[in-house]
């Protein structure tokens, strides 16, 4: 009976956010625009969610274990001017992305460093890094975004899709970024190193004190989300067809709030890769409908930030009755 | 020097000495557990005890003194690698990982794979077997820690303990957030762990405790361990005596009291009235969840659906937590580290909080003032500390309640209500309280009024002139000590 209950209980937070994204986009298709239950509608949801939404998966490791990223908008814009400057210069597919994703590897390392070893608190070190990423990014970049339309490879994740490749139905950044999901969720909540991010998340202390490395699964985390961050940034030059030093400019708010409407918690030990996805596709929803629907900018912002709140205080009174 | 023989102790601790600085916490202490022994460590708090048992755990190193387990050399490196050698901690504050299932804080730091992933099946179909062996194989295996009551809690950190193979356990204050009932269980259960063949450390302010489970007990001071004695050959009196390192003759003293004037007068809707005078103490008994707390609180006006009155020396006014500053009446919370003091701050700016206008000058508060003042608190209730710009949390809880009690008198309070004032502290910082309370309401010049609620009755027998029952949230007539006894207040708190 008990474990009934608990098992209706995760499936209902499980499927909260769901729930509410199939709200929030049948509202807008049945009162609004029609055109964002279209094929081109969908597509065009997907092409914005990818971004968002890779760097999410990162971000969901790091909130679960407590921590927090701010500087992941600069780390996505800084990885798509050397993703670009890479792919401009001829370099093999294989190398831009071993070398953009290893390169965000090594932001998130650098992160984890200053966390663990220099024990500074992550929410003043990536505000300090959120500047300096970025004055890398412009200074790489000599302030200019880089053109890498000719990267056809590159371009080919989140165009849309040609008439003979109907049948993927959504971009193959779209499907990248579902796998690479399934494999997080996979690692999370299946190896050893999963369950010890929850534990770190959940009560550092304890962690430590049953022996698991603490301060190796904070570096890794930062790194994970580092590497995610890189691919978002690979994802921004596939649609923009530029790397742009100015771009991603307060993702790293769109990101922080899809991991929270997902359900994690900022205090750590609770999050889901899914809800984040979830939570990316309900901010793209929101903003694609409002577009669509001819709502000026002002107002969009007003409603994206009234379901942000709401979503967190609706999680709140869900935590309460539990 | 180390001869391993057949009639090694499980433990054994040699020697250990460590020091902090120019302070000695450990000055050469031994100690020596049989397989199978529940032995008890008592002492007052700064006795050295949470550092012997720190040094046990790894988490601290000696500065010198020699470790044996089973007869070899045990030298933990961190808290870790003493689990894994066998020795396993459950302290006063829980450890579990409220997210994770039971299975998985069971198995945390040791999970079991198969290939990459974690072998699920083997955590589960073996954390409900070491949970059944303990007689607890209803707890749900899959269900998140924090969901569970504290003493399943409990349990799961048990079962940790015993699925890392761990031989000797050291149970630190274990009973001080038990509901009785739990509490027998969990007796039972070390009973039971000892017949298993494990060496159980017990450290304890309750004596009747350490009679109940204890067969031998070692007791230090100063860092010194003083005696090792059978339980059983020893009275609490000669404990007490050593502990302390003198003899305490009247716990809880009595000066000449002079009633005065009634300083307060609070009746609140649905709780009951109650009129304390200056120069006596007032105690609330009953049992734990009867309301006791409750009243305290609604006098003061904490409680929610704080609209009510009560009278402070003759004036009517509302209850709320501001007002009664300024009418002299300060409360001390049961709750000293979540409520009752801010723990980072130094125990000046504890002291001076409510009373701040006192040290400022034109609004501007001066530093030098409040230490002043509270130099001169730590010297008169004698609060052990480096100073008053320590940080409170780093005192001892005997010593953070006389700091906590200071800031009422600093702020000129008449009233005090004081809540469970001696929980969780040692008995020498016990009858310092109690001499404290005595003091403040026999003073010559300005008696001042006491409100204490207390779950230990002789205590509060020992310490107030009436004593009321609280009983489903009411508070019934106050009886002067005299012509009552514990057995009429219990009957009075359980309505029998």
């Amino acid at each position: 009976m008990k474990t009934t209950t608990s098992f209706t209980a995760k499936a209902l937070n499980a499927l909260g956010p769901l729930l509410a994204l199939i709200l929030i986009w049948g509202l807008f298709y049945s009162f609004g625009n029609q055109a964002i239950g279209s094929s081109e509608g969908i597509e065009s949801i997907v092409q914005q969610t990818v971004v968002i939404g890779i760097g999410a998966i990162g971000m969901t490791f790091i909130i679960i274990s407590a921590g927090i990223d701010l500087s992941i908008g600069s780390a996505i814009a800084l990885c798509s001017v050397i993703g670009a400057k890479l792919a401009v210069s001829d370099n093999s597919p294989a190398i831009v992305t071993l070398v953009t994703l290893l390169a965000g590897a090594a932001i998130g390392l650098a992160i984890g460093l200053l966390v663990v070893r220099a024990k500074l608190i992550p929410f003043i070190t990536t505000l300090g890094t959120l500047l300096i990423l970025r004055g890398i990014a412009l200074g790489l970049a000599h302030s200019q975004p880089i053109n890498a339309q000719e990267a056809n490879w590159l371009r080919f994740w989140l165009n849309s899709l040609p008439e003979n490749m109907r049948w993927l139905i959504i971009p193959p950044g779209g499907w990248l970024m579902i796998i690479l999901a399934a494999l997080a969720a996979g690692v999370l909540r299946f190896t050893v190193f999963g369950r010890h991010v929850f534990a770190v998340g959940s009560n550092e202390q304890t962690a430590r004190l049953c022996g698991v490395a603490v301060d190796r699964i904070k570096l890794y985390v930062y790194m994970i989300g580092g590497a995610f961050a890189a691919l978002s940034g690979l994802m921004l030059v596939s649609y923009q067809g530029q790397g742009d030093p100015t771009g991603a400019t307060g993702y790293e708010l769109d990101i922080i709030a899809a991991v929270v409407i997902g359900g994690a918690s900022l205090s750590g030990g609770v999050g889901s890769v899914f809800g984040s996805l979830i939570g990316a596709l309900i901010m793209t929803v929101i903003r694609t409908g409002c577009t669509l629907n001819g709502i000026d900018e002002s107002t969009t912002r007003i409603i994206t930030g009234t379901i942000i709140v709401a979503a967190v205080a609706i999680d709140r009174l869900r935590r309460k009755a539990a | 020097m180390s001869q391993p023989s057949s009639d090694a102790a499980r433990l054994e601790m040699r020697d250990i000495r460590k020091a902090f600085g120019a302070q000695i916490a450990l000055g050469g202490v031994s100690l020596k557990i049989h397989a199978g022994e529940v032995h008890a460590l008592v002492g007052e708090n700064g006795a050295g005890k949470s550092t012997l048992m720190k040094i046990l755990s790894g988490a601290y190193q000696p500065d010198s003194g020699t470790m044996f387990v089973d007869g070899q050399p045990y030298a933990p490196a961190n808290p870790a690698d003493g689990r894994q050698r066998g020795v396993g901690m459950i302290y006063q504050e829980l450890s579990i990982a409220p997210h994770l299932s039971v299975a998985e804080n069971i198995w945390l730091g040791i999970e079991p794979q198969k290939g990459l992933v974690l072998d699920r099946t083997k955590m589960r179909t073996e954390a409900q077997a070491t949970l059944a062996g303990l007689g607890h194989g209803t707890i749900d295996v899959d269900q998140p820690a924090g969901q569970l009551s504290v003493s399943h809690q409990q349990i799961v950190e048990i079962a940790r303990a015993l699925s890392m193979g761990c031989k000797i356990i050291v149970f630190d204050e274990p009973t001080s957030s038990l509901a009785q009932a739990d509490v027998q269980r969990l007796f039972d259960l070390i009973d039971q762990l000892s017949r298993r063949g494990l060496a159980i450390i017990y450290i304890s302010h309750f004596l009747e405790e350490v009679r109940r489970l204890s067969s031998r007990l070692t007791i230090l001071r100063d860092g010194q361990s003083v005696a090792c004695h059978v339980t059983s050959a020893i009275t609490d009196d000669a404990i007490v005596a050593e502990m302390v390192g003198r003899e305490v003759k009247d716990l809880y003293p009595r000066s000449q009291r002079q009633l005065g004037e009634i300083l307060l007068e609070a009746t609140i809707p649905q709780r009951g009235t109650l009129t304390l005078r200056r120069g006596e103490v007032v105690g609330l008994c009953g049992l734990v969840g009867a309301g006791r707390t409750e009243f305290l609180r609604a006098v003061f006006g904490l409680e929610e659906n704080t609209s009510q009155k009560i009278t402070i020396a003759g004036h009517s006014q509302l209850a709320e937590p501001r007002n009664n500053w300024l009418h002299r009446m300060g409360l001390v919370s049961e709750n000293r580290k979540e409520e009752g003091l801010a723990l980072e701050l130094s125990i000046a700016d504890n002291v001076c909080l409510p009373a701040l206008k006192k040290v400022a000058k034109l609004g501007f508060v001066s530093p030098a003032t409040c230490e002043a003042h509270t130099v001169e608190w730590i010297d008169k209730f004698g609060i052990r500390c480096q100073g008053p710009n320590q940080a409170i949390g780093r005192l001892s809880g005997g010593n953070q309640q006389k700091a906590a009690i200071a800031r009422l008198l600093e702020a000129d309070c008449d009233i005090l209500l004081l809540d469970e004032p001696t929980r969780g502290i040692d008995i020498a910082a016990k009858a310092k309280i109690y001499e404290i309370i005595d003091q403040l309401v026999a003073d010559p010049i300005r008696p001042r009024a006491v409100l204490m609620v207390s779950s230990y009755l002789p205590e509060l027998l020992g310490v107030c002139d009436r004593i009321a029952a609280v009983r489903r949230g009411q508070v019934g007539e106050a009886t002067p000590v005299a012509q009552t006894n514990s057995e009429k207040l219990m009957r009075a708190a359980t309505g029998v």
